[in-house]
């Protein structure tokens, strides 16, 4: 099979996440709502049933969920609503609905109050103060309950060795998205970034271990290829969600490459792995425990400028010649980590820009004259 | 009526000078003075004498000076976006050493007189006295300088002289513009998120400690032991890092005094607000906004506590004697949802006003009532701050103070600044209709930011709700 026709499936799969539940549910299996950020798939892999990301979407437009927000939330938010009030996740048996940012503790309610008693909510509240043992405790604490009321869904108890298992497919998961990320790089005239995104996002809608499977052979070809002499200009991409076609494709017609990126969508969801021995639940713990450089999470050396810094240093080892941030409109732990992040990346003379998005974006035409006129000056 | 100011209200007003006083004094003596989110346990602090300044409640009274908009301004040329809360843009701002100050002519250090500010000048007569022009001529007296903003590490950076001390002086003298920097930071993100990254980048600017207690969203009605477990052991770590940070040990005594202060006051605090339920009240809600003052910034304070109890026996008088500070016959009776729009008040009240309307509830009587009897009781209390209980505690907190301050209506502001407290107002405004039989209505504002209201959709939504409680209580009538 061509890399080409690799990475198309992936985009198939990446662009029809209805197609994706409605092929899992005549398997007969359960799937579970995943809402950002940070929820422990690794249980819901566990339990046996599927795990599908619900990160908003770039073709529906908010209004039921009018009647639940006021315009100044997050539309990732909002649109996760609308699909659950406009029948688009009926065939869902649960969605877990995490509480980090102040768009989803709220939200997290109106989750709850809106889909009533037709889908299972399962609400997760991670600890900030994560390090120390009773902060690894409080967050054992919170995925314990979401274990039992994913077992409650499945019928029957997820042990231990489930657990470990889903940690070790998830690694691998990872491992192989982190290792892709690299050949996007090495092969960015053929992993454009259009298709760079696709196949990320692929993993949110399918079993971690037939992505991974697919995932691994595709990076086999991309190994065989020499690395590309790329001509054009390369970023590093930061912000929650990159991923609108239409957004895209103005990379590809001005020549920019994605080095490396700093999206919470992507790289930031698979940075840290989990132990693979001892108890499972501690090692899903101390995996949230060790993320780091995050604009949702606290940072105990705060003083310090710590994930401008890992930023900035991230685009210098990719080799990119600057960072375009898509600021995803009414995101505050975004906004507010931006002054210092300009700081970083000023400090080290690298170039960057800030575009304002949000999904209910259908016009890109300012987008792509900043970007267009960005790369110019690369 | 005449604007009488009664013995508790005087006592409230010099509780909070005195926290103000007492930290400039402590700052000048080289102590240590700290930064603390409104609803961080007080009472560790208090525990080793620490002086602290509350943010929420100084943003709040800048927002009231008018100031608000050129603060939060400031903030966004710092690269802080406008859709941040009103609150942490100007508190950011007042970090990075931005201040509002009175402009003067360089030359002769003469202030320089905005010619739109001040009052119309009346004659005696009381008419306002009209210019050649045709405008009201203004009131010399109550003109101001324009205002301008200053920075005060570029001050310090200037040569000793007339020049700098006129700088310092220019800086608007107000108490709220006139806070020490932090030293440290105490955080505890009960009421929001915004909260951590908030003071994590006043740690940077400042390059000074962070205290930090989290306390996540809380889906059920109950606390869980396993959060209390959380709570209580941040509690521990919270009195090691002020060990080390003041070099004093933990003082027991001084905690439980505290303590013991913190719920006096906040018992006070609840009778106080108990005294709207009276029909007419007494005072309008509007009057308690005044006083977050001192249950944000004095609650562990025993001199809190009592200017709280002697406001309670003023409205013990007043009940007897039939007066009420609310400048207008009682006709409505309204709970007001959500943080007021400070930069507004006037605005806020003039239809009200003009409508009979009285603010009798309002939903910081619940949010400041931390009481509590053992440590396990103070984790569980903080626990329950506005933005962290679940839909079914924040409903019935509200229905409760509705039903007992015998409320016709609900005026909801959907504030741009809390995400968090607006997030799930729409399905409350359902529930309260539905279980109360009263009308809302919702209207767009800010807490700090002037440019996130309108006075005129402000006022069609009071009219609106106005003629729904009339058809309401013509209803009940027929």
């Amino acid at each position: 099979m061509s890399i080409e026709t690799m990475m198309k499936e992936f985009q198939a799969i990446a662009y029809n996440p209805n197609k994706q539940l409605a092929d899992f549910k005549a398997q007969g299996k359960k799937v579970i709502g995943v809402l950002p950020y940070y929820a422990p798939e690794e249980l819901v892999y566990a339990a046996g049933m599927v795990p599908m990301g619900m990160w908003g979407s770039n073709n529906k437009t908010i209004s039921r969920a009018k009647e639940y927000c006021a315009t100044f939330y997050c539309t990732i938010a909002q649109l996760a609503l609308e699909m659950l009030l406009d029948g688009t996740m009926d065939q869902l048996d649960g969605v877990i609905t995490p509480t980090i940012c102040d768009t989803l503790r709220p939200m997290s309610q109106n989750f709850r109050v809106a889909i009533g008693d037709k889908i299972p909510t399962i609400f997760l509240a991670h600890p900030q103060n994560r390090f120390a043992s009773w902060g690894l405790q409080f967050c054992i604490d919170q995925y314990t309950n979401v274990r039992k009321m994913l077992d409650q869904i499945s019928g029957h108890e997820m042990t231990d060795e489930d657990i470990r298992n889903a940690i070790k497919v998830y690694n691998a998961s990872r491992a192989a998205r982190r290792e892709f990320v690299k050949l996007a790089n090495d092969h960015c005239d053929v992993v454009t970034p259009t298709l760079r995104s696709a196949v990320l996002k692929a993993s949110y809608f399918m079993l971690k271990d037939e992505y991974t499977a697919k995932l691994v052979a595709l990076n086999e070809e991309l190994k065989k290829l020499p690395v590309c002499d790329w001509k054009g200009v390369k970023v590093v991409t930061s912000g929650i969600i990159v991923d609108n076609p239409k957004l895209l494709a103005i990379f590809e017609e001005n020549n920019i490459a994605i080095a490396a990126d700093d999206v919470a969508h992507e790289s930031r969801s698979f940075r840290v792995d989990a132990a693979e021995d001892g108890d499972p639940m501690m090692a899903l713990a101390k995996q949230f425990a060790d993320v780091d450089y995050e604009v949702l999470l606290y940072d105990p050396k705060s003083s310090e400028n710590r994930r401008g810094e890992f930023v900035a240093n991230m685009v210098k080892e990719s080799g990119a010649q600057g960072l375009i941030l898509f600021m995803q409109q009414f995101c505050d732990p975004e906004e507010m980590e931006y002054p210092y992040l300009k700081k970083a990346l000023d400090a080290e003379g690298i170039p960057h820009i800030k575009l304002g998005v949000d999904q209910q974006m259908r016009d890109f035409g300012q987008a792509s004259t900043a970007i267009q006129a960005f790369a110019d000056v690369l | 009526m005449a604007k009488e100011v009664s013995p508790g209200v005087l006592a409230l007003r010099k509780v909070v000078d005195d926290v103000h006083a007492d930290a400039r004094k402590a700052k000048a003596e080289g102590k240590l003075v700290g930064w603390s989110s409104s609803k961080f346990p007080c009472e560790l602090a208090a525990a080793f004498d620490l002086d602290v300044m509350y943010p929420e409640n100084q943003a709040a009274g800048i927002a009231a000076n008018r100031d608000g908009e050129i603060m939060c301004q400031a903030a966004e040329d710092l690269g802080f976006d406008n859709d941040i809360c009103g609150y942490a843009r100007i508190s950011l701002a007042y970090a990075a050493g931005k201040r509002a100050a009175r402009k003067f002519d360089p030359e002769t250090l003469e202030y320089i007189i905005d010619p739109n500010s001040g009052k119309p000048l009346k004659d005696e007569n009381g008419k306002v006295i009209i210019g050649e022009d045709g405008k009201p001529v203004k009131d010399p007296k109550t003109q101001q300088p324009y205002t301008v903003l200053v920075d005060i590490h570029e001050i310090e950076a200037l040569p000793d002289g007339a020049l700098k001390d006129k700088y310092w002086e220019s800086i608007k003298p107000y108490r709220q513009m006139r806070i020490p920097q932090p030293d440290f930071v105490l955080c505890c993100n009960n009421i929001c998120n915004c909260m951590t990254k908030w003071y994590e980048n006043i740690a940077r600017m400042c390059n000074i400690p962070l205290i930090m207690i989290d306390i996540p969203y809380n889906n059920t009605v109950e606390v869980h032991d396993s959060n209390v477990a959380y709570v209580r052991a941040q509690f521990d770590a919270a009195i090691k890092q002020l060990e080390e940070l003041t070099g004093k040990k933990f003082d027991e005594k001084k905690f439980e005094q505290a303590c013991a202060n913190a719920n006096r006051t906040a018992s006070a605090w609840l009778r106080v607000c108990d005294y709207l339920q009276y029909k007419p009240a007494p005072y309008s809600g509007f009057d308690l906004f005044n006083h977050m003052a001192d249950i944000v910034t004095a609650r562990a304070k025993v001199q809190a506590a009592e200017a709280f109890e002697l406001l309670e026996k003023d409205l013990e008088i007043a009940i007897k004697e039939g007066t009420t500070t609310t400048p207008f016959p009682e006709k409505y009776r309204v709970m007001f949802e959500g943080i007021p729009c400070w930069p507004k008040l006037p605005d806020l009240f003039k239809p009200l006003k003009a409508n009979g309307v009285n603010v009798t509830a309002v939903v910081y009587a619940p949010a400041f009532g931390f009481v509590y009897e053992d440590l396990d009781g103070m984790a569980r209390a903080y626990y329950k701050a506005p933005n962290s209980v679940c839909i079914e505690q924040g409903v019935d907190w509200r229905e409760g103070i509705c039903r007992d301050n015998k409320v016709d209506g609900v005026l909801v502001h959907y504030n741009r600044s809390c995400k968090p407290w607006s997030g799930y107002m729409a399905e409350m405004q359902r529930r309260f209709t539905a279980d109360l039989g009263i009308p809302c209505a919702g209207f767009d504002g800010d807490q700090a930011d002037p440019r996130n209201f309108n006075a005129a959709q402000y006022e069609t939504r009071v009219q609106g709700l106005v003629e729904a409680m009339e058809q309401n209580a013509m209803n009940k009538e027929g």
